[in-house]
């Protein structure tokens, strides 16, 4: 332990940094010429050094000094992966301010709420869209003071008496300088370790939003403790697409970004984000499950339209990495012969794989959020590419636990975190104990009491057990999903749900079944993978419902489920919880409209209470529902649509009565 | 002769400048068929100018009128103040007009960009020595008008398709490429032949907001025609009604949507 601190202080020269303005100062002044932030913009990567960046975040603090920014004031910043909102962030540090980052795809009655809760002065919009959203909110909320706007187009004809683009606030900034030089640099040397480094709503799948503030400790600890358990440094390069409200994207791309120093890049835009990624070939790289399955999908269907030569080569080469892939990255070993095969295939498969993924450079990299499908993760893996898993939290500052190199499997998250002690109690409910444990939810005594204990302990919510054979943690639901079938056996929707959605043709899963005798399920297709199947097979369809009631897609389904049934049924815990009926809705579970979480975490209360007609039909027999929908679209309008849904009766394996496992 | 009144001030307070163009009594024939039939109107400055009209009232012929494509047999084209001698369309175009077509007309197989670089023409001065020299001259130039293409494409919102050959592209799109060439020519007037023809309620609402982003940001004075009314009324400033090729109404969209004529010939009323 201290061998690694001093090795790492004397490696990065951070001793004493305790906030990222310090931090960057360092970075700066240590290695200024080395790129610290990249953008694509008009076909262009632009490329900032930790110098220039520095010159722009004082600028953009001075402005905020300038506008009568104090201590304490909260700054919301809303809109997609730029440098200059990433530089909003450290500069509203700078000035003592508190930087809030929101969703951007967030409709304005969900930006209401949070931005009269923090109670935000200023706001940081990405584009007009933005504008336009907090405009409509202040109508109510009249507390924004002004309003600042990167993207300059369509905000010409705007009142500007209480907004200005970032561009004229730095340059009037600058302007001001030797009025407000002092000054910030007295509220620099001000910042405190224990001090509110950044406040992130985390979107809860019950309930409001709560707002978590992390300490510049939680943040610089986490940041350190991560950096040096997969040995990052500042050549490293990542790619930020994330939503920037999000806990991971703040420590990817501000946290360790500032203690490592490396290299943070922006994609052009949300569509181009494949693109911008081959082009970059990250060597640290992040991205939920769905990314993976995208790729692997893509590359799949491609591969089918390959010519019969490469298509034999690709299958030969790719059982072979499945062989011994794995354990090469594992370090394991591995025969000579089998080597050498497996060098003659980097040249000729795996290496022109990677390079047209943007995997070319990948030395580590994570998955999490949800559950990553067996086959997904170990193709990757196999390829040579090192992608592991973790668990965290937004309480956390993410990380709980974390895979060491060497030791990864699908099915586990990995051992806790260094620094983080672990326990569960005697329901099964996974506690930590961490340097990154949270301060406080904001303005929230309440919730802040019954999820942190005076001992520091945080309620992770989720259920879980650690492995005896490895210390891995494996993780079965949310503890309040699991409950109890009506027949006493253990009920645990995402372990179903999970095992159905590692089926490229199903996009998200819900299952019922708590308290009662037998399980139901609600299943979303995917649309890409279904409709591709659609185009190869000549199935017409003209929209999203119809492909979704096409019998030949409902009868894949059902084999889908069935089979699920059949290793659910294996599982002695857990075979109560095959699907006896199930329904294909006709329309995706949506963020808009309420459905899920903008992390794409399924409400689950919620969903059963909207669509509860369709439960009740699916428990009392009947062949079909009728149903009306409320939808949300983007622009905050209501609609609704209306459709007749075949409820589908899917084969089950017989379960001997067996004796209750758990307690 | 020429107005050269001050112009004057729409509802949303932009202000529109003299004129810029003026057809002076226009007759078009096609043998024995009279296309368009005596009309005059003018376009101002800054403007978004609309014509609309039922099918074969004479709306594109007029368009092609003003792009020089087809020449009136009787009447003038003044522009900028100057009779306008029979052009070519080149020669036209070099003027600072460009225009979108009805039908699509890009160049399928190649790339967005490359298709938008095309727009570029009149910027490109090296011969075609040069640019096949490649080096010097005609690489400096290249650079300069890709920037400015890319700016177009920024603003249009098109970098995911920069490298897609147009023909794999869905309809909507071709249509935003389209006005992308378009503008690459910095044009002072912009012609757009039916820019929401064939789209969805989305697709229009995207080409609508790019086409008041334009006359706003670049001051691109627009002439177009549409079919929509509903998205005529919306965007434009002033609205030349036609039917049967004679002009039956000119003014701002209220004053269009309360014209007798107007009602009568968009709801059908049996003519002489």
């Amino acid at each position: 332990m201290g061998r690694r601190k001093i090795l790492a202080q004397t490696q990065s020269g951070a001793e004493g940094m305790h906030s990222l303005p310090a931090l960057l100062h360092r970075n700066a002044t240590r290695f200024g010429d080395a790129p610290a932030y990249r953008e694509k913009e008009f076909g262009i990567w632009q490329c900032w050094t930790w110098a220039e960046t520095a010159k722009e975040i004082r600028a953009i603090a001075l402005g905020f000094l300038e506008l009568g920014v104090t201590k304490g004031d909260h700054i919301a910043v809303i809109g997609r992966n730029r440098p200059a909102h990433y530089w909003s962030m450290v500069a509203a540090q700078m000035v003592g301010a508190v930087p809030v980052p929101l969703y951007q795809d967030a409709v304005a009655e969900e930006m209401a709420y949070v931005l009269d809760h923090c109670g935000a002065k200023y706001v940081v919009c990405g584009d007009q869209e933005q504008v336009d959203k907090v405009i409509e909110i202040q109508e109510n909320l009249h507390q924004v003071k002004h309003i600042l706007y990167t993207d300059k187009r369509g905000m010409r004809k705007y009142d500007h008496s209480q907004m200005n683009a970032l561009d004229d606030l730095m340059a009037e900034g600058n302007a001001g300088h030797v009025r407000f030089d002092a000054e910030l640099d007295r509220r620099i040397a001000e910042i405190e370790y224990d001090g509110t480094c950044v406040m992130l709503y985390t979107s809860g799948t019950t309930g409001k939003p709560k707002g978590v503030v992390l300490s510049n400790r939680n943040v610089i600890e986490s940041a350190k403790n991560s950096a040096e358990f997969d040995h990052l440094n500042r050549n490293e390069d990542i790619l930020s697409y994330l939503p920037m409200a999000w806990v991971g994207d703040f420590i990817f791309s501000i946290g360790q970004a500032y203690w490592c120093g490396f290299c943070v890049n922006c994609p052009e835009s949300a569509d181009t984000m494949m693109t911008d990624l081959r082009e970059i070939g990250p060597t640290y790289f992040f991205a939920p499950p769905r990314v993976f399955e995208t790729q692997l999908t893509n590359v799949m269907i491609r591969m089918e339209d390959a010519g019969k030569l490469k298509q034999r080569m690709f299958h030969h080469f790719m059982a072979h990495a499945k062989k011994v892939g794995g354990l090469l990255l594992d370090g394991k070993p591995v025969s000579f012969g089998d080597r050498v095969k497996y060098a003659l295939g980097s040249m000729l498969v795996y290496g022109p794989l990677k390079d047209t993924l943007g995997y070319g450079r990948f030395r580590v990299g994570y998955t999490a959020g949800e559950a990553i499908g067996p086959e997904i993760f170990d193709f990757y893996r196999s390829l040579g590419i090192n992608l592991k898993q973790l668990y965290g939290q937004t309480e956390a500052t993410v990380f709980i636990t974390v895979q060491p190199d060497g030791e990864v499997r699908a099915d586990t998250v990995g051992v806790p975190a260094p620094d983080v002690e672990l326990k569960i109690d005697d329901k099964g409910e996974i506690h930590y104990r961490s340097p990154g444990v949270f301060v406080e939810y904001y303005n929230n005594p309440d919730s802040t009491a019954s999820t942190k204990d005076a001992e520091g302990w945080v309620a992770t919510g989720d259920a879980g057990f650690i492995e005896e054979s490895s210390g891995h943690l494996r993780i079965i639901d949310r503890a309040k999903d699991v409950g109890k079938m009506a027949d006493g056996s253990m009920f645990a929707p995402k372990y179903v749900e999970n095992k159905l959605k590692f089926y490229p043709d199903i996009l998200e899963v819900v299952l019922f079944g708590n308290g009662k005798d037998r399980c139901v399920a609600f299943i979303n297709i995917d649309l890409t993978a279904v409709g591709n199947w659609a185009e190869r097979n000549n199935v017409a369809y003209a929209s999203y419902q119809e492909l979704t009631a096409n019998p030949r897609v409902l009868e894949t389904i059902r084999n889908h489920v069935e089979e699920v049934n059949k290793s659910v049924a294996a599982d002695e815990m857990l075979s109560g919880c095959q699907v006896h009926r199930f329904v294909v809705l006709h329309k995706e579970l949506d963020a808009d409209d309420g459905e899920m979480t903008r992390t794409r975490k399924v409400r689950r209360g919620f969903v059963e209470d909207k669509f509860s007609d369709i439960i009740d039909a699916l428990y009392d027999g009947s062949k079909q529902v009728s149903t009306t929908t409320e939808v949300t679209y983007e622009d905050g309008r209501k609609g609704s649509i209306s459709a007749t849904l075949e409820i589908i009766d899917a084969p089950v394996v017989p379960v001997a009565q067996h004796k209750v496992a758990a307690e | 002769m020429l107005d050269n009144s001050e112009g004057y001030v729409t509802e949303d307070g932009r202000k529109i400048g003299g004129v810029v163009m003026e057809m002076k009594n226009i007759t078009l024939r096609f043998g024995g068929v009279v296309a368009i039939k005596d009309i005059s109107f003018d376009i101002r400055e800054g403007e978004i100018r609309a014509i609309i009209g039922p099918n074969g009232a004479g709306k594109s012929s007029m368009l092609n009128v003003i792009s020089g494509f087809y020449i009136p047999q009787e009447g003038e084209v003044w522009f900028h103040g100057a009779k306008r001698p029979q052009m070519r369309p080149y020669e036209v175009a070099r003027q600072g007009i460009a225009r979108t077509f009805q039908n699509i007309a890009l160049f399928e197989g190649m790339s967005v960009l490359d298709n938008v670089m095309t727009g570029r023409l009149n910027y490109m001065k090296t011969n075609l020595f040069q640019q096949a020299m490649w080096k010097g001259k005609a690489e400096a130039e290249e650079v300069e008008n890709r920037e400015a293409v890319e700016k177009i494409i920024d603003f249009l919102e098109i970098q995911h398709i920069r490298k897609t050959p147009v023909s794999r592209l869905p309809y909507g799109l071709k249509k935003r490429v389209e006005l992308a060439r378009a503008l690459a020519a910095e044009p002072k007037l912009l012609l757009l032949d039916e820019p929401m023809a064939g789209m969805n309620v989305e697709e229009k609402e995207d080409m609508s907001r790019f086409i008041l982003d334009v006359n706003d940001e670049f001051g691109t004075t627009i002439a177009l025609i549409e079919h929509d009314m509903g998205v005529v009324m919306d965007l434009s400033d002033r609205v030349v009604v036609m039917d049967y090729g004679k002009k039956i109404g000119d003014g701002t969209p209220d004053e269009v949507r309360s014209n007798q004529e107007v009602i009568d010939a968009y709801l059908g009323v049996s003519h002489d």
